[in-house]
């Protein structure tokens, strides 16, 4: 479904990505993990259009690397970024609201999926996105982006900063979703839950690709942790 | 002095109300995309003119709907085809350009309709007093200005707060690039609210050219006032605009009636006046005279006490 080739991206003159290769594949969830500074962040932004870049990123067969962002979005990619971009004067809602694509047109998941989902956000619907506490915000930010209906979905560290149950919220979520037929590609730091619910993952580099492989494969493997993953 | 004061307040209004339709659409375009439009004035000074000379083809009111549409029509061209692509090459870049797009308006207002002021009349329909004070009458015309600001700002505030489209404004306000990334055309927004504010400025021109003047100069008188709302208000805030508008229409509008100086202020206070000496021109100044001042004053005063103006959320 998603097919990155050699792909370069850059901050002004800075060289940040030197040729990642990676994929996806339907219903998967796999994930790309790396030390901070490697290019994770970079690596997804680059692929949604928001970072200049060069290479080649083919989704659902279409090439499409140097396209603006909304139109990316428009061709079914979904994106949730590391700082969550709450709109802060807009009710939880209305923020969800802003996530479909159309407002006459309800994709696959509905405002009441959810609020069933999450009863929390179903107490705060009309209240601004601004006052939500961090797990909140973090569940509306994903949620929203889901309104939108993406074949693909990528989510830079969700977990950051949230309390262990909460950890295992974002985890119960994700697995939903993959189910109802979405596929991840999940950018994390902490292993625990990249480790249990992807299917494959990537490890990053100094920009580059260094290791590909399953989760059993990267917990038997002691050298790639200790060279890339730990402090 | 009630009705002094009264209809200084009403004027305040009516001038203030016209300074909101001005600092709306300059505040909302600069707090969406980061541009200072020095342009804006121009657009009200093309409402005006495409007003006048379309009054004399076709009548007023389908003048006062036409010539705003047109401005921003212009309005959305400007951003299609210059601001946006000026826009990678910087801020400095986008505000070079805008100063350009107003030099260049002023010159060419000249050349096609002259130096000289145009006398834009108001439709003969309100020329009456809508009502009376002592010997003061207040035109019905301005009772008209008013309805009109009011009307249009009450519309303009149900859109963007209740509808889709107002309310991906309001996002782009804060976070462009997420809303964008949920897959709306945030250039074609960034377009549209350039057009209306455009349209807006047009409108105010369109209302103000018979009172407040139709001349090549209008642009520059008020541009300068629109920015010191605009600044002090905050940029970006829209509430703050309308305050500030206010604020200042009213402030301004009372001391051009007020024709106190110091001196005779001392002296009806029974203070001793210095006739001649160093500073006796100090004494003798006028509020009145003094009036164009006290906008600027009020924004350095604003600018060293709170530098994001009112509301605003940027440093200036």
């Amino acid at each position: 479904m998603l097919d990155v080739r050699d792909l370069h991206a850059f901050y002004g003159k800075s060289h940040i990505l030197h040729g990642v290769t990676l994929r996806v594949d339907e219903g998967e969830i796999v994930s790309l993990l790396g030390r901070n500074g490697v290019g994770r962040s970079t690596t997804i932004r680059a692929i949604m259009g928001d970072v200049r870049a060069e290479g080649s990123v083919r989704f659902r067969g279409e090439e499409i690397c140097g396209l603006p962002p909304y139109a990316i979005a428009r061709k079914g990619l979904g994106y949730v970024p590391e700082n969550r971009d709450i709109f802060p004067t807009l009710t939880v809602r209305q923020n969800l609201l802003l996530g479909m694509k159309h407002a006459r047109r309800p994709g696959r998941w509905t405002i009441d999926d959810m609020f069933r989902l999450f009863p929390n956000l179903g107490q705060r619907a009309d209240k601004p996105g601004g006052v939500l506490s961090g797990g909140e915000q973090q569940m509306l930010t994903i949620c929203r982006t889901l309104m939108g209906d993406p074949h693909l979905i990528m989510i830079d560290e969700p977990t950051e900063g949230l309390a262990p149950l909460l950890v295992q919220q974002v985890a119960g979520l994700l697995t939903t979703i993959a189910e109802r037929g979405v596929s991840i590609l999940l950018v994390e730091q902490k292993l625990t839950i990249a480790l249990t619910i992807s299917r494959r993952l990537y490890v990053m580099g100094h920009g580059r690709v260094v290791f590909e492989g399953a989760p059993g494969d990267l917990q038997g493997n002691d050298g790639v942790r200790k060279e890339w993953l730990e402090v | 002095m009630l009705e002094l004061a009264l209809f200084s307040l009403l004027n305040g209004l009516v001038f203030g109300m016209l300074l909101f339709m001005l600092s709306s659409g300059l505040t909302l375009i600069f707090g969406m995309m980061g541009v200072l439009n020095f342009a804006h004035a121009s657009f009200y000074m093309l409402g005006a003119y495409f007003a006048y000379t379309l009054g004399a083809s076709v009548d007023f009111w389908p003048a006062l709907l036409l010539a705003p549409l047109l401005v921003g029509g212009l309005g959305a061209l400007v951003e299609r085809f210059g601001l946006r692509r000026v826009h990678r090459f910087g801020h400095v870049a986008e505000l070079i350009f805008t100063f350009g797009v107003a030099i260049l308006v002023e010159e060419v207002v000249q050349l096609v309709w002259g130096r000289p002021a145009k006398s834009y009349e108001a439709p003969a329909v309100l020329d009456f007093a809508l009502f009376r004070l002592a010997d003061n009458a207040f035109p019905a015309y301005k009772g008209f200005m008013l309805l009109v600001a009011v009307g249009i700002f009450l519309f303009l505030f149900g859109v963007f707060t209740r509808t889709r489209a107002g309310l991906i404004i309001q996002a782009s306000l804060t976070h462009p690039g997420m809303v964008a990334m949920l897959g709306h055309n945030v250039p074609r927004v960034f377009m549209v609210v350039f057009g209306v504010g455009s349209a807006l400025a047009g409108l105010a021109g369109v209302i103000a050219g018979p009172v407040l003047g139709t001349f090549p100069g209008m642009a520059q008188v008020l541009g300068s006032i629109v920015f010191v709302v605009v600044v002090i208000g905050g940029l970006g805030s829209l509430t703050g605009a309308f305050i500030a508008s206010l604020a200042i229409g009213v402030i301004q509008t009372s001391a051009v009636a007020l024709d106190l100086s110091l001196g005779t202020t001392a002296a009806s206070l029974g203070l001793p006046v210095d006739g001649g000496g160093a500073l006796q021109d100090l004494w003798r100044v006028t509020i009145a005279q003094v009036a164009p001042m006290l906008p600027y004053l009020l924004l350095v005063l604003v600018l060293i006490v709170r530098p994001t103006g009112l509301f605003g959320t940027r440093e200036t």
